[in-house]
């Protein structure tokens, strides 16, 4: 499909079909760098340290962490949620963005969904390892059992999580795999080693990239982004409802649902900066990574920033509004009371921090974008925690008011699933191709620098035959 | 044709070796080495393969059976004969008297198969069914693995026999030397050891019986011989009081019957709807007590003005009544309140009760005036059925020590008594201890005293002997054995029957005593087994009481007052108070985890004590709470962290008893520091005072482990209060209805709703109601809770970083009193599980292992439960408890749950939760099913009042009422009805099925 000359270019440089095969296939084919066994090393021990934790957890009991009778959730749930979140950009660029037919996204969706995948993972651990019993965690599935009419519970959101996460890392995961095929089967061509050859012949499933395939698989892939794109919505909007549905001032708000799902885009999106910035850098797609794609994103975090901002405005009009004391006090406490200093971390790293991006310099700067994607993400943690446990440790009876601060375990298992999530992220990088080669290739002779050039010419040929005034 | 080609598979075959033939058709071509297996019996093997598959498969089944079960293996040894009166199951109840200190209050004991597992009031007790928590916990004391489990001498184990020999020849060695062997014990009201103790001594002249108290009392025994020329402690009843005036006395919680006392006060502070009147409290005091955190007017004052003030309000009264005033008094209340209160006083006379805590007899004997100038004696005093309960002299104590140190002293038998702990001269009797040849204690471990004697002879748990108690004058209580004894102990009486040479039978001396006594005084049984049958089951015999009198005391006042002036005129900058904590009291039970575990109903602390300081005085010596400091007074000094008490007068510092144990336990020992030493001599007696004391601060932070840390209730309308005042003009004052704004304007929030309501309408719909005006915040309930539920105990830490397992709690508020800024406005809530017909936490458990029941209970089902915890978050109330760690059978918690003896305490109805799950409040469903059994054999419909649930059972108050709200007639019905009943957080419409009644202050504004 064309598209306008005036846009940016999304390929940058002069490139082939073959050169971008060579290009992206490159970190497949080559032995691993130095930076990016120092990099896999760091992780395997975040993730092993994390194991260790967590196996002393199911071992001692919740009560390693520093949850107590008032706080009943801390940092377990705050990282669930964190990690769901993180999630979604990656859903929202394969689905969304393909049925907007939004071409930028072909270099940064597979990444994207790999992340997702990832994220999701470290997610689903601790709503499983949260529990008191983690042996009996099956319970939560409505399975046929022989206890009589035992039956889970319809009612408790907790329940929806099940679903939700379930379906989610499902579609997500299938999602992602279709849409590996094409580059699978590009790799089993290209290698010269049979052992690679077998493996990626198998996950190929047998393409041959005739036109009745290449034409099935387009519509598979509208089908399953027609499937994911309800999922962007709904998953945080379950996870929401956590919250929402219960009594607790603090957690019992309508605004939630839309006001998660703003706040998962805007973390996700933040965590995709951070990685792709790496990963251009280290593995040199800086000419399909554009500055551009930099730039697209970076919108889109002040975009749901600013929507996050004013949730976060609403929720204390409504407090004022609703004229209920227990909930006017859940937000006042949260602003002045002992855990302030997280609200007021929370507020200024999402609601300041990405209304930098309205200067040009700062949103098309690599470095700038970093930072602040880092910024992004240490807010939104916040946010989870501040919602979590700012509304929990001071509710209705101020008689079983009380503090809450976390023990090392709490702290290890977070930094475990770091280690999962970079362990898992650095294979993917060596394993699979981190951009998603036919799909670039699909939209280079449309966005491609040389061919936009070509075109562009051809354009002012024409203009000129006709001398008719040309824009740009 | 071609021959078929042959081969041959070896040279042996080729060659036909014989060797190979013989065994050519065997399927193995080498026999199977059985005989070097089974060597024992050669030749008789005859093993083939369907022999190796049968045992094969016998091996792998039997293998799999064996490895399909890991439960342990489980000691259970059943009855070979079944004891007529015990069913598997069903719990016997026994009337007994409770032997955790000398009130002597009644008692029923639980047994299950055979082992007591809870302690309730007895209500034909003086005490009216209720019972204090230590009460309550000495059923934990008797499964102590720290109790001496065979007698010791000089420390080390040795047999009865031996012990018996050296101890009966050394008495005889001193019965011939003419030498004296004195027996020291706290106050004895038990008639027929006293005689037993009158027998022995009679072998040794000039010997006596030596009582004292670690808290004592005998100021009040000596002022009334000199008032009244009776050295007995009176029966005070406060129902019949409506004005009682408390200078000091925390009579609610720890000043001599606490439990009688709270149930008289409970009387009248109760109110119906209709009702005009309640009683009015006013309580002057240095510390915030219990009681004082129940009066309708405080006023804080130190230690010392407390003794002035009794001065000054003789001199109002005299005034108001026409007798002759004391010289030089000055009113030392802030605003100058003795007046008013005199006249409030006076206004009820003949209706009107003054009690000081002073331990001072001079004191003691202004009271006595005043209270004779009110009209007291005979109305709300009762000089003539008087109380046994404390009986120490603390002169006999004294003159005690000094003898042993002169060496007059040949024997000394300790019983039961722990003055190395917990007297403030223990240095000298330890000194004195060691000019006594022969030593003999009698305590049921080596404690502080029994680690220094020549021989422990154990004494039985009170709840493995027989005993006696005349703890009101006239009313005869017995203590009967619910146990066959545990260890090798042995009842003092029987100790002391055994060395006077007679045979060991302590029952058959008591059933003889009473034969001779008791029996005689009564017409109803002819004969005597009768009545002693009828007073096993009672629990108790009572005489006709002798009928109240006036008394005109006869004292020197003037002589009094300023023996009072003197003293307390020497006060200086900072005053300590030593006072008893609800839990710890004394520090007998030290070694009792229920008993650490209990959080003091004022400061929430469990598991230390501390230096309790006014908030305004802190500040201005710039201590900080928690912050180490040492406090010392009278040569005695103290390193404990501060804690901040408001109410508490200025310049006034509060240490507690009972803490600070060297040989309680490992669960008692080197927690706190022992207070004892505070104790100032002030005539014949020792109070509980110190004038001249001096703190310093240090650098040292310290963490005190509270239940509850945040004091305001944040002007929430948790705890509804009103004034009598107003609730006379509207009994539904302080209580409005809650209502919701909705677009058809405000309604209940009960009619808005998005759930189909519970068909609670048939069969019952259990509920409660605590009355928050009778309520005196004591936690008795929390104790009985405990053990009825198996609730375990979690330590120090785990309280510290606030997850205590207790069920029910006392929230505790302060507010600020309007009319003087040192003083505070105390409210107590228990709060448990509110069973909500609409329950946060049914709704979001994913696993329905928290649902409601028919009858309108939120049952909690532990085997379904996978531990999110998303109940207890969207818990308003904050009751569910969950289990952190396995707490039982967990060397980490090594308190009663790991071990094999501690255990012996769990009631069997109630599963042992293990770890990872949720737990709360029943509403002791296991009571509502038994009682709902009983009623169905019965074939009569549930009686209302025959369930009682485990908190209900033993409130001094009777502040708890449990009952079927379908049934109309119910007191629970009845209490709902009025226009006092709120539910908590009605706003959030959870619609609890626990309820309160506001509570009202007997105050104008």
């Amino acid at each position: 499909m064309q598209e306008s000359v005036l846009r940016e270019p999304l390929i940058l440089g002069k490139k082939t079909y073959s050169q971008m095969t060579n290009d992206i296939l490159a970190p497949i084919e080559q032995k691993p760098g130095k930076l990016w066994f120092i990099g896999f090393t760091i992780a395997s021990i975040m993730l092993g340290v994390g194991m260790a934790l967590i196996g002393y957890l199911f071992v001692t009991g919740i009560g390693v962490w520093g949850l107590n009778k008032t706080v009943g959730w801390a940092w377990d749930i705050t990282n669930f949620v964190f990690w769901i979140g993180i999630g979604h950009a990656g859903t929202l660029i394969s689905a969304i963005l393909l049925l907007f037919r939004q071409k930028w996204r072909t270099s940064i969706n597979r990444a994207a969904e790999a992340m997702t995948i990832f994220a999701v993972m470290c997610a689903g651990l601790f709503p499983l390892i949260h529990m008191g019993r983690p042996w009996v965690a099956f319970w939560v599935l409505p399975l046929p059992n022989t206890h009589g009419s035992l039956w889970v519970n319809f009612n408790s959101p907790l329940l929806w999580d099940v679903f939700a996460i379930s379906t989610y890392f499902t579609v997500s995961l299938v999602f992602w795999f279709i849409g590996l095929i094409p580059d699978l089967a590009t790799i089993r061509d290209k290698t010269t080693n049979k052992i690679r050859k077998v493996i990626y012949g198998v996950l190929a499933m047998g393409w041959t990239g005739s036109a009745r395939t290449w034409a099935r698989y387009e519509i598979v892939c509208l089908i399953l982004a027609g499937i994911s794109t309800p999922l962007v919505l709904s998953v945080h909007t379950i996870v929401s409802f956590d919250f929402a549905t219960s009594v607790i001032p603090g957690w019992h708000t309508t605004i939630f649902p839309p006001y998660f799902v703003a706040g998962a885009i805007f973390s996700g999106f933040a965590m995709v900066q951070t990685l792709m910035i790496i990963t251009r850098k280290v593995l040199h797609f800086e000419d399909y990574i554009t500055i551009q794609h930099i730039e697209m994103m970076n919108m889109i975090i002040t975009l749901t920033g600013s929507m996050v901002g004013v949730a976060y405005i609403t929720e204390f009009f409504m407090a004022w509004y609703s004229g209920v004391e227990y909930e006017q006090f859940a937000f006042i406490n949260r602003a002045t009371g002992p855990f302030a200093w997280a609200y007021w971390i929370m507020f200024s790293c999402n609601v300041i921090t990405p209304q930098l991006f309205w200067s040009k310099k700062l949103r098309v700067s690599p470095v700038a974008t970093f930072i602040i994607s880092i910024f992004v993400n240490i807010g939104m943690w916040f946010e989870r925690f501040v919602i979590i446990v700012t509304s929990l440790h001071r509710d209705y009876l101020p008689s079983s008011w009380s503090d809450y601060s976390p023990t090392y375990v709490e702290i290890g298992i977070f930094i475990g699933t770091f280690g999962l999530f970079f362990t898992l992220f650095l294979l993917f990088t060596r394993g699979l191709p981190v951009i998603a080669l036919h799909e670039v290739k699909g939209s280079l002779k449309s966005t491609g620098e040389e061919y936009k050039k070509r075109q562009m010419e051809e354009e002012k040929a024409k203009a000129a035959k006709s001398k008719e005034p040309v824009l740009a | 044709m071609q021959e078929t080609k042959k081969y041959w598979k070896g040279l042996e075959e080729l060659n036909q070796d014989p060797e190979f033939l013989k065994h050519k058709d065997n399927e193995f071509f080498e026999e199977l080495p059985l005989e070097k297996v089974f060597p024992e019996n050669p030749g008789t093997l005859n093993s083939n393969r369907r022999d190796f598959l049968k045992l094969f498969g016998f091996g792998i089944s039997a293998a799999t059976l064996a490895a399909c079960t890991d439960s342990p293996v489980k000691k259970a040894i059943p009855y070979l004969i079944k004891p007529q009166e015990i069913t598997p199951g069903v719990a016997n109840w026994y009337a007994s008297t409770c032997g955790g200190c000398s009130t002597g209050c009644g008692v029923l004991v639980k047994t299950r198969e055979g082992r007591p597992i809870k302690i309730e009031g007895n209500n034909l007790s003086f005490t009216g069914g209720g019972i204090c928590s230590v009460g309550q916990a000495t059923v934990l004391s008797l499964y102590d693995q720290a109790r001496a489990t065979h007698p010791f001498i000089s420390g080390k184990k040795a047999s009865w026999a031996q012990t018996d020999k050296e101890i009966q020849d050394k008495l005889a060695a001193i019965k011939t030397n003419g030498g004296k062997v004195h027996i020291l014990a706290n106050t004895i009201n038990s008639p027929s050891t006293l005689k037993l103790i009158g027998e022995f001594l009679s072998a040794f002249p000039g010997s006596k019986l030596v009582q004292y108290d670690s808290v004592s009392y005998a100021g009040i025994l000596e002022a009334n011989q000199i008032s009244f020329a009776k050295s007995v402690i009176p029966s005070y009843h406060f129902e019949n009081a409506e004005v009682v005036v408390s200078v000091g006395a925390d009579f609610l919680g720890t000043w001599l019957s606490p439990v009688e006392f709270s149930a008289q006060y409970a009387k009248g502070r109760k109110i119906a709807d209709n009702g005009k009147h309640i009683s009015r409290h006013i309580q002057i005091e240095a510390l915030l007590s219990l009681t004082g955190s129940n009066a309708d007017l405080r006023i804080p004052v130190k230690a010392s003005q407390e003794e002035l003030v009794i001065l000054g309000l003789y001199n109002e009264v005299a005034k108001k009544t026409g007798a002759s005033v004391l010289p030089g008094v000055e009113d030392v209340t802030p605003g100058k309140m003795l007046a008013s209160v005199a006249a409030e006083l006076v206004g009820k006379q003949g209706k009107a009760l003054v009690v000081s805590g002073s331990n001072d007899a001079s004191t003691q004997v202004i009271v006595n005036s005043i209270n004779h100038l009110l009209g007291a004696y005979g109305s709300t005093i009762d000089l003539n059925n008087y109380s046994n309960q404390y009986k120490g002299s603390d002169k006999d104590f004294a003159d005690l020590v000094a003898e042993m140190n002169r060496g007059e002293v040949s024997g000394l038998i300790v019983y039961n008594a722990n003055p190395v702990y917990n007297h403030p001269i223990s240095k000298a009797f330890a000194e004195g201890l060691k000019k006594v040849s022969l030593t003999i204690a009698t305590n049921d471990r080596l404690d502080e005293t029994a680690s220094l004697v020549n021989y422990l002879t154990p004494d039985h748990h009170y709840l493995e002997s027989w005993n006696d108690s005349e703890a009101k004058s006239g009313e005869f209580t017995l203590t009967q054995p619910t146990i066959r004894p545990i260890f090798s102990t042995r009842q003092f009486q029987e100790s002391l029957q055994t060395w006077m040479g007679g045979s060991a039978d302590f029952y058959s001396y008591i059933r003889n005593t009473w034969e001779v006594s008791a029996y005689k005084t009564q017409s109803q049984f002819l004969l005597f087994g009768d009545f002693w049958n009828n007073a096993v089951h009672d629990g108790m015999y009572k005489t006709t009481p002798s009928a109240m009198a006036s008394a005109t005391p006869s004292g020197d006042i003037l002589a009094a007052g300023e023996a009072i002036k003197s003293v307390a005129g020497k006060s200086g900058k900072l005053e300590v108070v030593v006072y008893e904590k609800l839990g710890l009291k004394d520090g007998t039970h030290a070694n009792n985890p229920w008993l650490q575990e209990f959080p003091d109903p004022i400061t929430k602390v469990c598991w230390d004590n501390y230096v309790t300081l006014a908030p305004r005085y802190a500040s201005e010596l710039n201590i900080k709470q928690g912050q180490m400091v040492q406090l010392s007074a009278g040569g005695y000094s103290v390193t404990l962290p501060a804690l901040l008490q408001p109410g508490q007068a200025f310049g006034t510092a509060g240490v507690a008893l009972g803490y600070g144990r060297t040989k309680a336990g490992k669960c008692g020992d080197n927690i706190g520091q022992n207070a004892a030493g505070f104790f100032r001599k002030e005539g014949n007696t020792f109070v509980s005072t110190q004038y001249n004391a001096e703190i310093k601060g240090l650098s040292d932070m310290y963490e005190l482990a509270q239940t509850q840390v945040h004091e305001s209730m944040e002007g929430r309308a948790i705890v509804k209060e009103t004034t009598l005042a107003e609730f006379v003009n509207n009994p539904g004052s302080g209580n409005p209805a809650v209502t919701l704004v909705t677009p058809d304007g405000p309604q209940k929030p009960e009619v808005l709703t998005l759930w189909d309501k519970h068909d609670h309408e048939k069969g019952y719909h259990w509920g409660m109601v605590i009355d928050l005006n009778s309520c005196t915040g004591c936690g008795a309930c929390i104790v009985s809770c405990n053990a009825e539920n198996n609730v375990a105990v979690v330590g120090k830490h785990e309280v510290l970083v606030r997850r205590e397992m207790h069920w029910i709690r006392l929230d505790r508020y302060y507010a600020e009193d309007k009319n003087n800024p040192d003083n505070v406005d105390v409210v107590f809530q228990p709060m448990m599980c509110q069973h909500c017909d609409n329950a946060p936490c049914e709704s979001v458990c994913p696993v329905l292992a928290t649902v409601h029941s028919a009858e309108g209970l939120n049952q909690q089902v532990y085997n379904r439960c996978v531990g999110t915890r998303y109940c207890a978050n969207n818990c308003p109330y904050k009751v569910r408890r969950f289990n952190w760690f396995q707490y039982a059978e967990n060397d980490k918690f090594d308190y009663n749950m790991n071990n094999d003896l501690g255990r012996m305490v769990l009631n069997p109805d109630v599963t042992v939760r293990s770890r990872g799950v949720m737990e709360k409040c029943t509403l002791c469903v296991q009571r509502i099913q038994e009682g709902k059994l009983n009623a169905k054999k019965s074939g009569h419909p549930l009686e209302d009042g025959k369930i009682k649930t485990a908190c209900q059972a033993v409130c001094p108050s009777n502040a708890i009422v449990f009952g079927d709200k379908n049934n109309p007639e119910s007191e629970l019905s009845k209490l709902l009805a009025s226009k006092r009943n709120y539910q908590v957080l009605e706003e959030v419409k959870t619609l609890p099925n626990v309820s309160y009644l506001t509570k009202i202050r007997n105050r104008k504004a």
